[in-house]
């Protein structure tokens, strides 16, 4: 009917995390000011998208909202859902679709997913990590929840930038093992800068009298990392892919025990 | 009578030595697991086509000073415990499939 056509206006931004862009398209405009806000610093150029995913802010998006993340590889698509969304993504097209209600932390999800998908296959991976850059190195002090990763994130002297306090991004590129900022926290305000160096070491934090540095046993090593690593899925490739970098990880960057109280001191001994 | 049992390791599991561990983690639950001395070496050896008992006798009774009897006895227990974890594969018959390889070190 001539007169009644209403032209739905999609609008799209490009994050760029550890630099891989990703276009993001919605049609709602709040929606896509949240991203913008959100993901400040982390804007990408739209001629530069590797990969595109639409948005879909249904209110039926989510049917439990206490479930666990769930990631599935089946025909050639990852599938992903938790209780406030669930999406789907075809590795072979860049192309794929969120159903969520609008809010920061369902996409914040997926890109998290997404970027572990695309890590794990260059041999990368995102770790419960706080990273920073000094003289041009990056380190990643590593731990669960309580460890003191905000902590020494804190301390930082101010040569030093800081690439997240929460969640670490690594690659593995041709000459080594790059740390990149994220977005990925859960105040905004500690929202990492968006550079990268490359990785000198990584501290497996731990809380003590006094501050000491002691090397980790390879095994030991392996095994905290992966600890420390998000991992969503159960599909066995990923799984192999997984493991896999995380020992050629020990095997090539230098793992610590990093016993620390908390205080500035402690960066004496770093960088 | 004795039965005869074949063991392979698991493709859907993903392992590497680290220092002188040998570490795998299954697909089932991502869990890791750390396997002793006689683990690996079963692990290792586990081929699909080379009875249990072969090697026993040929990598397990050499390496440690233990009865034939004893060490089969232990090696079928053990086996049995990493099937149950997806570790391992266990059968009656050669396992035909070719089994998951151990990463070699970089």
């Amino acid at each position: 009917m001539p007169g009644l056509a209403i032209q739905v206006e999609r609008c799209s931004v490009v994050i760029a995390i550890g630099g891989i862009p990703v276009r993001v398209n919605t049609t709602d405009a709040d929606f896509l000011e949240m991203l913008q806000t959100r993901y400040a610093g982390f804007m990408g150029a739209e001629s530069d998208a590797e990969f595109e995913f639409d948005v879909d802010l249904s209110p039926s998006a989510s049917s439990n909202r206490n479930a666990d993340v769930s990631v599935e590889h089946r025909s050639g698509r990852w599938f992903m859902e938790r209780g406030s969304f669930r999406a789907e993504w075809n590795p072979a097209t860049r192309r794929g679709t969120i159903y969520q209600t609008p809010n920061a932390y369902s996409i914040d999800a997926v890109l998290r997913i997404v970027h572990t998908l695309l890590l794990a296959e260059q041999g990368g991976f995102l770790l419960h990590s706080a990273s920073a850059i000094r003289n041009g190195k990056a380190f990643l002090f590593a731990g669960v929840s309580g460890t003191g990763k905000t902590t020494i994130s804190g301390l930082a002297p101010a040569d030093t930038t800081l690439l997240t306090d929460e969640i670490s991004y690594v690659r593995k590129l041709d000459d080594g093992y790059f740390a990149y900022g994220t977005p990925f926290t859960r105040e905004p305000a500690n929202r990492g800068e968006n550079t990268s160096a490359p990785v000198a070491a990584l501290y497996l934090l731990a809380h003590g009298l006094q501050n000491r540095i002691e090397p980790v046993a390879v095994a030991d090593a392996g095994r905290e990392l992966l600890a420390n690593m998000l991992f969503f899925a159960e599909d066995p490739d990923l799984v192999h892919r997984v493991f896999q970098a995380a020992c050629d990880f020990v095997h090539r960057v230098p793992v610590y025990r990093l016993t620390f109280v908390p205080d500035a001191r402690v960066w004496e001994m770093i960088g | 009578m004795n039965r005869t049992l074949y063991v392979a390791r698991s493709p859907r599991i993903a392992a590497r030595k680290l220092g002188e561990e040998m570490l795998v983690m299954s697909a089932q639950g991502s869990t890791l697991f750390t396997l002793n001395p006689t683990a690996t070496i079963l692990w290792q050896a586990a081929d699909g086509a080379t009875p249990l008992e072969e090697i026993v006798q040929r990598r397990i009774c050499s390496e440690f000073e233990v009865k034939r009897e004893d060490a089969l006895r232990d090696a079928e227990s053990l086996a049995e415990d990493l099937a149950k974890h997806g570790i391992l594969l266990i059968s009656e018959e050669p396992i035909a499939n070719p089994p998951a390889k151990e990463q070699p070190r970089p």
